[in-house]
């Protein structure tokens, strides 16, 4: 099966970033964590689907940014991709190698590469090491140099990511929250990888240094030339750094597009309803929209709805969403979402409007007056017709289709 | 706003000693509430937002702690009142929300009894008569199936349903003023949409007076009547919704502004962020305490900025700043995709 006849959440370069090659291709990655019961035995009773079935594909020096809510299974997803989970099922294939199997010791060429920051930077540093030996640990274990230029780098690191060279005997305690989070992306960078998947890097942040660290972490991009995959529950900051951005729901992938498209036309309607759901600061954008505010909570992934996952959710949801699962179609300029009742196809793709803000009310169409500067080229205009199946339901998911 | 209001703040001082010295968390907050108003309290954390919340409560146990300064209630000073006193007004005439839910309820009581004890403490009702007032509130906040859902434990419920427990159990002797500090930090924004929803609801159906702490300047905007903006234990700007957002005064407030990452409005090729970080509270220097990050900084930033209004009656700001000066800066500040354009 190629990408062609099955619409993974394949690229397409949209602005800029992201026309590099191929540096990771995720095929139907299942996570499946069993619930296990029983005190000798220990039958497993049932299955926590965390991600079920997601395929994806990230070029080099583009940011993908993956949102949703808590549970949603895109950390886990950012875990499998690093293989600091096992796969229950799928490929991972990283620069052409297939990494979904390999052993613990084969691995290590690869986490040179591929690379995490985590969100809480009280937890992800060791508090009992200083900050020069948090940073040379990795230098160590892949034996890059000798102590002299393992501790010039460390300096270099330290510097990269905007702290003193003279905080390298400090611990981590002695550092604010921002500046910890600083030494995490450094600790990244140690060994030059290609990509780093950051896991809100910045949630835990308070606003003003939250703008500080994805600043940051947008230089060192264009300095290094890096990939991100970019993992945050705020769809303003997801914006900001994201080339293309893959909405998950319950261990599913529901859209993917190219970001500012994404604002202007949300497909699926989980996405209308998370922007919808986003605050506004600004008090007359606020009073005068209508907020779309989903009922009820996110439902469990041990036994997830049948169909569609967000039927139950769905203000739009039809008999056939209770049936069928939706495939992942195409609505051009790389446009993907998954649903029987898609939004705003009508819409062209991602207009070409004035930079101003729409104040007017907010209909249903268009949640959130998005940014409305055009990110996007105005060559695909024409909305394409989805392809595989369409509303009408395909009876299968497309990639079994062919 | 016209009238006595209902909680009228005055000059508070809360400090705690510490083996490093003396952390002056508020440091002279003066605040009031009218009825059935909204403010939102804005800031970082250790702004003292919390504290001096907390303190109007009097929930602050520790011995280190000194307080000054007077907190009035419909005209009592509640500074000055003994345990059993203060225990009288929590819950009937003010109660509180925290943040996280899970820790605020007792995981090994069931939901309804927790509520239940709160109304008849107040309330001379029977067990039955508090159970089914409990069941009415769980309703009221929406949650499904209360009659049911009564009996069941915190662990059994979601977050957000956490939330909307405390707030049943905030609201259950009808309260004057609910306090809601960061209720929404925890949550997934479609949940936090749900609550921000029914707070605006008690609000609109009890005239509940609400004091909304936070630090998204997004809930702010869709909730407060007026806003005060916090930094290293003093109010720095306060005004009402419209003045705050389309006329702020204070520098820190343009920052914080800028900094968002927001959706209404076109990218910023950059964020612009406050360079530094929140000052130590242990060594506050005694002029204006965001000087050091202040990109206007000037000579008589030294002396310490009294909180007045410049521009307008009620819209307050601690800044030396000329208005018109202000006027040209903050542009800048904001929107700095603006200059780049221009350059």
């Amino acid at each position: 099966m190629t990408a062609a006849e099955a619409p993974s959440a394949s690229s397409t370069p949209a602005n800029g970033n992201g026309d590099g090659e191929l540096l990771l291709r995720a095929e139907h990655v299942k996570k499946y964590f069993p619930i296990r019961s029983g005190v000798l035995l220990q039958r497993e009773v049932a299955r926590v689907h965390a991600v079920d079935d997601v395929s994806l594909e990230l070029r080099a020096g583009e940011t993908l940014g993956l949102v949703g809510e808590s549970g949603c299974g895109k950390s886990t997803l950012a875990r499998c991709l690093a293989r600091l989970y096992p796969l229950t099922s799928g490929s991972v294939v990283f620069e052409g190698q297939d990494i979904s199997a390999l052993s613990r010791r084969e691995l290590r060429p690869v986490r040179r590469e591929l690379q995490m920051v985590f969100q809480d930077p009280y937890a992800s540093l060791n508090p009992r090491k200083r900050v020069g030996e948090i940073l040379s640990d990795p230098l160590r274990i892949h034996k890059r140099g000798n102590r002299d230029q393992i501790k010039r780098r460390v300096r270099e690191l330290l510097e990269l990511v905007g702290l003193s060279p003279e905080h390298i005997n400090r611990y981590p305690h002695e550092f604010s929250g921002g500046q910890r989070q600083r030494i995490g992306v450094a600790r990244a960078l140690a060994l030059h990888p290609k990509l780093i998947i950051a896991d809100e890097p910045v949630s835990a942040l308070d606003v003003s240094i939250r703008a500080q660290v994805i600043n940051l972490l947008d230089d060192l991009q264009d300095e290094l030339h890096l990939t991100y995959i970019f993992i945050a529950h705020d769809l303003g900051v997801v914006r900001h750094v994201s080339d293309r951005i893959a909405v998950m729901y319950l261990g599913k992938i529901v859209e993917v597009s190219p970001a500012e498209e994404l604002y202007q036309r949300p497909i699926h309607p989980y996405t209308e309803a998370l922007l919808s759901a986003v605050p506004i600061p600004d008090p007359d954008l606020s009073d005068r929209r209508t907020q779309i505010v989903l009922e009820g909570d996110v439902p469990s992934p041990i036994v997830p709805p049948s169909g569609c996952r967000f039927h139950p959710r769905c203000r739009y949801a039809t008999k056939i969403c209770a049936q069928q699962e939706p495939p992942l179609a195409e609505y051009g300029g790389g446009h993907l979402a998954a649903c029987h009742h898609p939004l705003n196809i009508d819409l062209p793709v991602a207009p070409g409007t004035d930079a101003a803000p729409v104040p007017g009310a907010v209909q249903d169409a268009a949640p959130v007056p998005g940014g409305a500067s055009s990110a996007v080229p105005a060559a695909d205009a024409e909305p394409l017709p989805p392809v595989a199946g369409g509303s009408a339901g395909a009876e299968v998911p497309a990639e079994e289709a062919q | 706003m016209t009238g006595e209001p209902l909680l009228d703040v005055r000059d508070l001082k809360v400090s705690f000693r510490t083996e490093d010295g003396l952390v002056k968390a508020v440091d002279g907050v003066s605040l009031t509430l009218f009825e059935g108003e909204t403010l939102g309290i804005v800031g970082e954390s250790g702004s003292g937002k919390s504290v001096t919340m907390m303190s109007v409560m009097r929930l602050i146990n520790d011995p280190n702690a000194r307080f000054e300064g007077e907190v009035l209630y419909k005209g009592h000073d509640l500074m000055t009142l003994n345990r059993d006193q203060m225990r009288a007004i929590r819950g009937t005439g003010i109660s509180m929300i925290f943040q996280d839910p899970m820790t605020s309820l007792n995981p090994v009581y069931r939901v309804g009894a927790q509520i239940a004890e709160q109304i008849r403490a107040h309330d001379h009702v029977s067990k039955q008569a508090a159970r089914d007032r409990a069941i009415e509130l769980l309703a009221a906040v929406g949650i499904p199936q209360a009659a049911h859902r009564v009996d069941n434990f915190p662990h059994e419920f979601s977050g957000g349903m956490r939330q909307r427990v405390m707030i049943a159990m905030a609201i259950s002797c009808n309260p004057d003023i609910l306090i809601a500090d960061e209720p929404t930090t925890a949550l997934d924004v479609t949940i936090q949409a749900q609550i921000l929803k029914l707070l605006r609801k008690l609000k609109n159906d009890f005239g509940t007076a609400v004091v909304l702490i936070t630090h998204d300047m997004g809930v702010v905007a869709d909730l407060a009547d007026r806003i005060a903006v916090m930094y290293a234990g003093r109010i720095v700007e306060q005004g009402t919704r419209r003045e705050v957002f389309y006329d702020a005064q204070h520098p820190y407030t343009w920052g914080l502004l800028g900094s968002i990452a927001r959706l209404d409005r076109p990218k910023p090729r950059r964020l612009a962020a406050i360079p530094g970080q929140p000052p130590s509270l242990l060594r506050l220097a005694p002029g204006c305490a965001f000087a050091d990050r202040c990109a206007h900084r000037f000579d008589l930033c030294d002396e310490p900025p009294p909180l007045l209004a410049r521009v307008d009656g009620n819209h307050l700001d601690a800044c030396h700043l000329e208005p018109k000066q202000k006027k040209e800066l903050r542009e800048t500040t904001i929107h700095p995709e603006l200059i780049e354009n221009a350059e």
